[in-house]
């Protein structure tokens, strides 16, 4: 009996343990605080209770045990949002079939990656952890918090974030299954993938519809259909619960897939990458479409060749909601000054400017109501630099996720890690091969290439 | 009838070449030129305020306040902008590289382990969309390396205006060595710390060995007076070892840069440049005590190691410089986006450097280490008339570079990125093609 009550207890504590996200108190006085959706408050206090902004204004007083943060001289600005990248992830790319649907990012959540620091150390709070491109339809993507230091990886999921799903168009999907005899090879085939997959979810809505009416009905003897995780996650989408996030280039396949998700009724979609979204910024924007971009990477390969780095002005200016991503560890550190960019490439103001990187990253993913701007009531995800973040000068200091202190510049030690991998020897030098630049999109997917061609994606 | 249509077409067919030829990008323009009223950057003199520069025959005639403006001169009012000397960047393959995962449209890497004599100046496509694209931002010089192997090849320095290689040539070419190494070359590199050592070591005893038969070549060269049997690879290494051209060596983990530090003294290796360096910050004093230049770059990545430090590359120049080093800084970027040098300068200059030390890295000090200081760097008087205006400082996002010169020629403020804006910004028709 004893041993059941301590088994139970150990449960219990270990079930409090693992599923509480931790949050402060704190008081961040005299800075400038760049709100970004209800503009630039200078010499102002951010208090913050139990994780979330309480008040914003002057000479404010911080209850007993709050911490307090002098930024005066500073720059107070809401956590950068990622709405593309792949850190925090174990797996990517589930490259076996061009619809993945029933996989998911979140089961493959790593706490102990340092990149999660290094972003904190570029002022990221928020970033949208997505599958790969290798699949037409790829899988689920997970929203989560950097909360480095928890070890739980539950504890990095940001709880409650709206679901959603990774699409590709484009070169990617056609190399990774036309090149192995699998339509897509062409992006006809893409389309046909896709409307072949929503067309089967539509019938597997359908029957369970028709079985659920029909099992209410006396006498009825009937066997349910067979469960099918990747259809139920595709009638999701079709419901409208799952925010399609879809990786392409090129104005064509902008426009078809539009067509597709007016045919099946999908209404929340968000292109990613998108560098051509440029060419039908007025398609976009008449469809509610939103645009998640490079700053000002092209080239890499010929669907981004014809690129501009005026994109994100475009697209902006006429009206679509548009984010500016990463899908890279290192550009994700400084996201701040990839939205700089735009200043000199299309004129954005300020506030334009950082929205691209905070408060429209957040409606991308849905989540605009918790997190991106700096407002009463909305979770405490704040980056604070030493300059405006748009200056090449400006430094972050100190970034804070749920009113936790994550990153300090000035306290933190140069070792960052919290988990050591034994297999990894002390003079390991990793050197990235940024020259033969490729989004990372394609990581995991290149073992297919290597079996299936003999061919190593990552070599030129 | 027939005729008047004929006549017609023709008129037609005319009339669209014309338009088509209206479409090209304009040309650069060559002349005399007056800066006025600016503020110049000299980079080696200072800072002259309200200064006035005066271009002609392709070179800066004079530099200063007080200047008299030629006769016929074109001025161009600075009153409120700066002028800066163009921008080098130490690290592309502009020319050779047009869009990746195309062979095709790839001209960056040669086979064969041992080919120095693999000549970027051959390959490098005058016509490539990237040259106006990045040097509208001011970076006017680049040195172009072809990668591949031990020794890759030979990398020159050209400028960002001509219609034929020579014409872009800048008088600097050196033999490229990709130094043997101990790293990793990412996270899907999956070899054992046993088959990468395996791999260095024979790596370093074949580079060893290529000397020694380029010194040997030498000899007999010398003594046959160029009449021994033809080695096109030792051929290319032979200035390399009588001291007239210099060896770049790339290597980036600290213990492949003692290594090498090592070998270059060991072979007597007359003139050297380090390239990429990224661990350099942990051995910058043995750098700095071997007298030899870094071109160091990326700026903007990650640190080489989980535990070091997260800022460790956007340090690295600055501590290399504290230590004594010349540093040269590049981009060595993927994306053709060499247009982002001053990024990298800048980073490194709030990370540690300093403003002035990450300037000199990008304009003076990379024409020192390739020996054109008599002609790139600066705004001196008889230098090449290779600079830039702008309403800033070049270092921030949001300044504006309203005028390019390339040895005297005015370049077009136009590339296909920004023709891409002015076309799409509002994009006519719409949504709906009927009005």
């Amino acid at each position: 009996m004893k041993k059941i009550l301590l088994i139970i207890c150990i449960a219990v504590l270990a079930q409090q343990l693992s599923a509480q996200v931790e949050r402060g108190n704190m008081l961040i006085k005299g800075g400038t605080v760049l709100t970004v959706t209800k503009g630039t408050l200078e010499g102002t206090d951010v208090l913050v209770t139990n994780g979330k902004i309480a008040q914003v204004g002057k000479n404010l007083t911080a209850p007993a045990g709050y911490k307090v943060i002098d930024a005066q001289g500073m720059f107070v600005m809401p956590g950068i949002i990622d709405a593309h990248s792949h850190a925090g992830l174990d797996a990517i790319n589930e490259g076996t079939s061009p619809v993945t649907a029933e996989v998911n990012t979140g089961d493959a959540l790593n706490p102990f990656q340092v990149n999660l620091y290094r972003a904190l150390g570029g002022g990221v709070t928020t970033i949208h952890a997505m599958h790969g491109s290798a699949n037409a339809i790829g899988g689920q993507c997970e929203t989560i918090k950097l909360r480095f230091g928890v070890k739980d990886p539950e504890l990095l999921r940001m709880e409650g974030a709206p679901r959603t799903i990774k699409f590709a168009l484009g070169e990617n999907p056609t190399r990774v299954h036309g090149g192995g005899g699998i339509v897509p090879r062409t992006r006809m085939g893409v389309e046909f993938v896709i409307r072949q997959a929503f067309s089967q979810a539509k019938e597997y809505m359908a029957a369970w519809d028709t079985y659920n009416k029909q099992k209410i009905q006396k006498g009825f003897r009937g066997a349910p259909p067979a469960y099918n995780m990747r259809l139920e996650t595709l009638a999701d989408v079709l419901r409208g619960n799952i925010i399609v996030h879809c990786h392409s280039y090129r104005a064509d396949e902008l426009q078809m897939m539009l067509k597709v998700c007016k045919d099946f009724g999908v209404k929340r979609i968000v292109f990613q990458h998108v560098n051509e979204g440029f060419k039908v910024a007025p398609e976009l924007a008449a469809y509610g479409a939103m645009a998640s971009v490079f700053s000002d990477w092209w080239a890499y390969k010929l669907e981004v060749y014809y690129s501009t780095a005026y994109n994100a002005a475009i697209l902006t200016k006429n009206g679509v909601t548009t984010s500016i991503n990463s899908d890279d560890a290192e550009l994700m550190r400084h996201l701040y000054h990839e939205a700089a960019k735009t200043q000199k490439y299309g004129d954005l103001n300020d506030d334009e400017a950082l929205s691209l990187i905070t408060i429209n990253p957040a409606r991308q993913l849905g989540i605009e109501d918790r997190v991106g701007s700096i407002e009463t009531g909305k979770e405490a995800d704040i980056a604070i630099f030493s300059k405006h973040p748009l200056s090449i000068y400006a430094i972050p200091m100190i970034t804070v996720v749920d009113g936790i202190v994550r990153f300090d510049r000035s306290k933190d030690p140069d070792d960052m890690r919290i988990f050591v991998d034994p297999r990894q020897s002390v003079e390991t030098t990793t050197l990235r091969e940024t020259r033969n630049a490729h989004e990372q999109c394609m990581e995991g997917a290149d073992y297919m290439f290597v079996k299936m061609f003999g061919l190593n994606l990552n070599e030129q | 009838m027939i005729r008047t249509i004929k006549y017609i077409a023709g008129l037609l067919l005319l009339l669209v070449c014309v338009m088509d030829l209206g479409a090209q990008s304009p040309k650069g323009k060559y002349g005399t030129f007056a800066l006025t009223n600016a503020s110049i950057e000299t980079v080696t003199k200072g800072v002259i305020s309200n200064g006035t520069v005066i271009i002609r025959n392709g070179k800066i005639e004079a530099v200063g306040t007080n200047i008299q403006v030629p006769q016929g001169a074109e001025v161009i009012d600075c009153k409120g902008s700066w002028i800066y000397p163009g921008m080098i960047d130490s690290g592309t393959r502009l020319g050779l590289f047009e869009f990746g995962q195309a062979p095709q449209a790839t001209d960056v890497s040669e086979l064969g382990d041992v080919v120095p004599q693999m000549k970027a100046l051959t390959a490098i496509n005058p016509n490539s969309a990237a040259i106006p694209i990045n040097r509208i931002s001011g970076v006017t010089t680049t040195l172009t390396l072809p990668e591949g192997d031990l020794f890759s090849g030979t990398a020159a320095l050209v400028s960002l205006h001509g219609y034929t290689p020579d014409q872009m040539f800048e008088g600097f070419e050196a033999v490229l060595l990709n130094f043997p190494r101990t790293g990793r070359r990412g996270p899907f590199d999956r070899r054992s710390d046993e088959d990468i050592k395996k791999a260095t070591e024979k790596s370093l005893l074949r580079i060893s060995e290529v000397w020694e038969r380029a010194v040997q070549y030498h000899r007999i060269d010398s003594a046959t007076k160029g009449k021994g049997t033809y080695y096109p690879e030792m051929q290319a290494m032979l200035p390399v070892v009588r001291g007239e051209m210099a060896l770049i060596i790339d290597v980036n983990a600290a213990r492949d840069i003692q290594t090498a530090l090592k070998w270059i003294k060991e072979k007597k290796i007359k003139k050297v440049i380090l390239s990429g360096v990224a661990e350099g910050w942990r051995v910058a004093d043995e750098i700095a005590k071997a007298n030899i230049p870094v071109l160091a770059g990326p700026v903007l990545e990650l640190p080489t190691r989980d535990y070091d430090r997260y800022d460790k590359a956007y340090a690295n120049p600055g501590l290399l410089r504290k230590a004594g080093v010349k540093v040269a800084i590049k981009t060595d970027d993927g994306h053709l986006n060499y247009r982002n040098l001053p990024y990298h300068a800048g980073f490194a200059a709030a990370y540690g450097m300093g403003r002035e030390e990450a300037l000199k890295a990008i304009t003076i000090v990379p024409a020192e280490i390739f020996g054109v200081a008599d002609k790139l760097g600066s705004i001196e008087q008889g230098k090449s008339a290779t600079l830039f205006v702008c309403n800033g400082d070049p270092f921030e996002p949001k300044t504006q570079v309203s005028q390019v010169f390339i040895d005297g020629w005015q370049m077009p403020m136009v590339s296909r990125q920004t023709l891409l804006y002015d076309e799409f910004l509002q994009r006519d028709p719409g949504v709906a093609k009927e009005k």
